[in-house]
């Protein structure tokens, strides 16, 4: 299976680079997905697969699969087939609770997820990474535990369904099964397997070598027996985004060793900065991404002043020249959230043409992400402590399937 | 506590204004008034409680098919182009003393509206009769305009009737012309904690539903525009009582079928905002799911043993 090399990386201005903890493109130009796709050795996601959605799930399929949001895939097509014969599969997904402002492109992977619970009926497990953050941010144990049940309260205002879905921080639950399990994974790969693949070197602390396992048993349903008892053949789907990739090249190099099947994964591409696909989405600069806790009007001053546009300097060269779709960021944003395909369509059609200004496409946009925000925040101010503590009881789900 | 439906009536009654009662179901929105209440007894109303950055509150009574543009609103009350905004909850119950849904002319009887602005469209004139909640959404009241300016000046109102669709400009030589009845005081309302300001209170989007919001030329979504306080109040409710619950699926689901009824929805446009719908209300049950499961976990966790 093919590994990142420690030399590629170091050139990082002459390459891309895509791991779990730096994405960026080369020389300050955009990801080149085809290249990524190429070099990890994953597939594309095609039309075929997604007609095939459609039609086991007799439902449309998500805006961010009809989009390309969600783009690239490991074995989606076997899940598929497995799902057709009636063999289900349980969905397993996370959160590295680094901040406590969310922004919507934290919340991509958790609509989706959300999207293939309610379209294939299938349970789900959502980890959160309190103990990586911890490391790697250098935070304390309690702060990143109190951040990890903060944005928990944000996941589930996602929409999750509480009887088929388990949320666990690794402080609380690693021990018994799921310690066992990670044991195994730490004794198939040596040392200098996990420098290669993740970039640690000697003056790395142990702690951060020794996490990749934690991030890669939940693909394994005996990690949790009080959910998957004597299911040890239960194929899971993991939906991240493509810089998550390493962490599960290695899990599926490592799972046939185990007896395991390898997991499978769904990836998305990245959401851009409102500055552009070049700039760097930062929990320093909140005017890099809307925030879930923007009110109407941050969200429309955001828009209107910080949203990169592709419109033309003047109206006469717009009118004449039209909008460059390829660096417009409202375009961009309302390919990912605006559900309507003919509206989309008719908006890039009239504003490449020149025919559409900018500030009708930013305004669309404005009413879109409010709307989302609002209702994101209507479900969230529902969420009290006490449904963390249900979403987080280590319980069965006698209904996960129905 | 302020007037009620009855002394009003009474008070109706006292001064001789002729008026026609109709008793329905508590109405939280015009069209669900429109249900019980024919056009051919009068006109309906829509009634809006806003409040301007100083805290001045204001009253605009309009026809329903009068535009009600809250910006030129604002600008003909020398407020400037955004200076007012929707009241909010609190400011209802305590100045107006009546509950969603059913703010009304007829509040500014209670004391503790004296300080509250009274503005009446002048198209009321030119009808019959006019419709509007005697301080209570369980009753309509019809009558004509004289009637109402009667009851104004027992209380030593000036009636006051305004083109609610002029839209003159408002500039140095041109002083906004609604200035004048900008109250000469402001209000302080007390802040009340939510659980408090729940009573049987109606979810608020009503307000937002009997006024149509103008700057929507496209059909406006059923009342997603809450403002904050209230709405999170209401929706909370709304997750936790199947009342409630039902209510929030009632107000979409009508407002959607309202909307197609107009006419207004192209066949597109429909299948959309039914799928939109749909999902909403999906969301909506969920969260209820969770709720209830979670009120079982806690029931679950803090369970005593059968006693043997």
């Amino acid at each position: 299976m093919e590994v990142d090399k420690k030399d590629e990386r170091e050139s990082e201005s002459s390459e891309q680079v895509v791991n779990p903890w730096e994405v960026s493109a080369k020389d300050g130009g955009k990801i080149d997905y085809d290249k990524l796709i190429d070099k990890f050795g994953c597939q594309r996601l095609d039309e075929s697969l997604i007609d095939r959605v459609q039609r086991l799930t007799s439902r449309q399929p998500h805006v961010f699969l009809r989009r390309g949001v969600f783009f690239a895939h490991r074995d989606f097509n076997e899940i598929l087939d497995a799902y057709e014969k009636g063999d289900k599969f349980y969905l397993y997904t996370g959160r590295g609770p680094s901040s406590e402002a969310l922004h919507l492109g934290h919340l991509i992977p958790f609509m989706f997820t959300k999207y293939l619970q309610e379209a294939f009926k299938v349970p789900l497990v959502i980890q959160l990474t309190d103990d990586e953050k911890c490391m790697w941010k250098n935070l304390s144990v309690e702060e990143s535990q109190r951040l990890a049940r903060e944005n928990a309260k944000d996941i589930i205002a996602c929409g999750f369904d509480v009887t088929k879905t388990f949320i666990f921080s690794d402080f609380d639950y690693v021990g018994g099964a799921f310690y066992k399990n990670m044991v195994k994974v730490s004794k198939c790969v040596t040392l200098n397997k996990a420098m290669g693949i993740f970039g640690f070197s000697g003056e790395d602390h142990i702690g951060k070598l020794s996490f990749p396992p934690v991030q890669a048993v939940p693909s394994f349903p005996s990690s949790f027996p009080h959910l998957f008892p004597g299911k040890d053949n239960l194929r899971c789907l993991i939906p991240c985004a493509i810089d998550q990739d390493p962490y599960f090249r290695m899990t599926r190099d490592v799972a046939p060793r185990l007896g395991y099947s390898k997991p499978a994964l769904i990836e998305s591409s990245f959401f851009p900065a409102l500055q552009g696909e070049n700039g760097k989405m930062s929990a320093s600069d909140p005017n890099s991404a809307i925030y879930v806790t923007d009110t109407a009007k941050d969200i429309k001053n955001k828009i209107n002043r910080y949203a990169f546009s592709g419109g033309q300097d003047s109206v006469e060269k717009h009118r004449e020249l039209g909008a460059n779709l390829e660096v417009d960021i409202p375009v961009k944003y309302l390919s990912f959230f605006l559900e309507d395909d003919s509206e989309l369509e008719h908006i890039k059609k009239e504003y490449g043409e020149g025919r559409m200004l900018t500030g009708e496409v930013k305004k669309r946009l404005t009413e879109v992400l409010t709307e989302m925000v609002e209702r994101h925040r209507r479900s969230r101010a529902a969420v009290t402590d006490e449904m963390v503590d249900a979403f987080m009881a280590v319980r069965p789900l006698p209904s996960m399937f129905e | 506590m302020g007037f009620s439906k009855d002394q009003l009536l009474n008070r109706l009654q006292e001064l001789e204004i002729d008026y026609t009662k109709y008793e329905h179901p508590p109405v939280l929105t015009v069209e669900a008034q429109a249900k019980y209440v024919s056009s051919s007894e009068g006109a309906l109303s829509k009634n809006l409680f806003f409040k301007d950055k100083k805290h001045r509150y204001y009253i605009v009574s309009a026809m329903v098919d009068t535009k009600v543009d809250m910006k030129v609103l604002s600008q003909r009350l020398g407020l400037g182009k955004g200076g007012v905004r929707m009241a909010p909850e609190e400011a209802l119950a305590q100045l107006l003393q009546v509950s969603l849904g059913c703010v009304t002319p007829f509040a500014v009887v209670n004391e503790s509206a004296r300080d509250v602005s009274l503005l009446l469209d002048q198209n009321f004139k030119n009808q019959k009769r006019c419709i509007f909640h005697p301080l209570s959404n369980e009753v309509s009241v019809s009558l004509n305009t004289s009637g109402l300016d009667k009851f104004l000046k027992s209380i030593e109102r000036d009636p006051v009737y305004v083109d609610l669709e002029a839209n003159p400009a408002v500039g140095k030589d041109q002083p906004p012309d609604l200035a004048v009845y900008v109250p000469s005081n402001s209000v302080v309302i007390p802040e009340i904690t939510s659980e408090t300001s729940t009573k049987q209170t109606p979810p608020p989007k009503s307000v937002s539903a009997e006024v149509k919001p103008v700057a929507s030329a496209k059909p406006s979504k059923p009342a997603s525009k809450g403002k904050s306080v209230v709405v999170e109040n209401s929706t909370l409710l709304a997750f936790k009582n199947p009342e409630k619950f039902v209510e929030e699926i009632m107000d979409k689901t009508s407002a959607l079928l309202l909307s197609e009824a107009k006419g207004e929805n192209v066949e597109a446009l429909a299948e959309t905002r039914r799928k939109l719908l749909t999902s909403e209300l999906t969301h909506l049950a969920i969260m209820f799911k969770n709720t209830a499961y979670t009120e079982g976990f806690h029931a679950g966790k803090h369970s005593q043993p059968k006693r043997l």
